[in-house]
């Protein structure tokens, strides 16, 4: 598969490395001449001097062929010009940005980048991932069916401690697909009972993120 | 009208000036507190100092409430970027940027993005000043570009057309 990655950074230099380990053929552009040269010393021709956001550029390295284009400079802006670039004029099929302002994550996918990696968000989840305390964690964002499986553990003094799901009344816009109890996995049923401490996976559209907030996370009493 | 204008360049300070003069309410932005200083003192309009790529500072500039939105910067990509945030998200009903690269403009412009190529705009001034001096292809910008450079003769030419876009709005 031929593969163009913009931005010569850290990311792209690990990640053209890890694509040419994988067989693929593979042009990393980098504008910078002291960085290509240095790069070039390492992962030879497939490293190219130019503007990954200049449509003549993108052309004469055969962009119309390319496969898939990753833009992973440290500018959202260029990653978002590369992207549009290669979409718009050579019908890329699959473009892949990197974004550093979680803010610009929903403009890009209004835009049509085909996928959005956001480093500061991953960051931003994996800590509360370590205070897990009343937090709902957004595990995995499923862009195109505008799901998200998220990861929540029932706090003691619940609502929904001692309920089942079915007395919970979920929306069908949130729907527990996993619980985690002690070790065990159990796989969840309108009966199932839930207990303090439970970890559930769960499926849910925005409104449904809100609903399992209301109903599980909020403590009892409180108003 | 209300407009939001990025970048405190050259352009920018002369447009802000321009349309607040000509009545508009006029918000000007820049990364760089200093570059403020080509409004000069008796600017009426207002500055923001900040990003104008990021949603919050767009926000607080009151994006939200303006009609025109013009980005302006150094930067194609950031021009770009911005004027899509305020096309797209805040939904502004005029959006406008400058995008030096012709290649980088013709994409956008697929796109739906209006956009000035002062490249493009420059060469063909360029051109018809040596090749055209009499054909009848002078613009009102044009003219007020020249009446600049001879401020005797052509600030009264360029006086007109200019005039006559502030009555029609």
């Amino acid at each position: 598969m031929y593969i163009i990655v913009g931005g010569g950074g850290q990311v792209g230099y690990y990640l053209a490395q890890g694509l040419i380990e994988q067989g693929h053929e593979v042009a990393l552009l980098d504008k910078d001449p002291r960085r290509t040269e240095q790069l070039k010393k390492e992962l030879g021709a497939s490293i190219i001097r130019g503007d990954a956001c200049e449509a003549q550029v993108l052309e004469e390295i055969g962009c119309a062929r390319a496969e898939i284009v990753i833009a992973v400079t440290g500018d959202d802006e260029d990653n978002l010009v590369i992207c549009q670039v290669a979409k718009t004029r050579f019908h890329v099929p699959q473009t892949i940005a990197r974004v550093n302002n979680p803010r610009n994550e929903a403009l890009f996918r209004e835009l049509g980048i085909d996928l959005i990696v956001s480093p500061t968000q991953s960051i931003l989840h994996s800590i509360e991932l370590q205070i897990p305390h009343h937090t709902l964690v957004p595990l995995v964002s499923l862009t195109r069916a505008g799901l998200s499986l998220v990861e929540l553990t029932v706090p003691s003094r619940s609502p929904a401690a001692g309920r089942t799901i079915r007395e919970l009344e979920l929306p069908s816009s949130a729907n527990i697909v996993l619980i985690e109890r002690g070790a065990e996995p159990l796989t969840p049923s309108g009966d199932t009972e839930l207990q303090e401490e439970d970890h559930l996976f769960a499926l849910v559209t925005a409104d449904g993120e809100r609903s399992l907030r209301e109903r599980i996370l909020t403590e009892a009493g409180a108003s | 009208m209300r407009i939001l204008i990025m970048g405190c360049g050259r352009v920018g300070a002369t447009l802000a000036s321009m349309m607040a003069n000509e009545g508009h309410d006029v918000t000007i932005m820049d990364i760089s507190s200093a570059a403020f200083v080509r409004l000069g003192r008796d600017f009426p309009g207002a500055n923001v100092i900040g990003d104008g790529t990021d949603e919050i500072v767009l926000r607080r500039a009151g994006i939200a409430e303006m009609d025109c939105f013009i980005a302006v910067t150094n930067g194609d990509n950031r021009n770009i970027l911005a004027a899509q945030i305020a096309k797209n998200t805040f939904h502004v009903p005029r959006v406008i940027c400058r995008i030096y690269d012709p290649k980088r403009q013709e994409t956008y412009a697929e796109l739906g993005l209006d956009s000035i190529c002062p490249t493009v705009v420059s060469a063909q001034l360029i051109r018809n000043a040596i090749l055209d001096p009499d054909k009848g292809t002078i613009s009102a910008a044009q003219s007020l570009a020249e009446g600049r450079s001879v401020p005797l003769k052509g600030q009264q030419e360029a006086a007109t057309p200019a005039q006559g876009t502030t009555n029609r709005q």
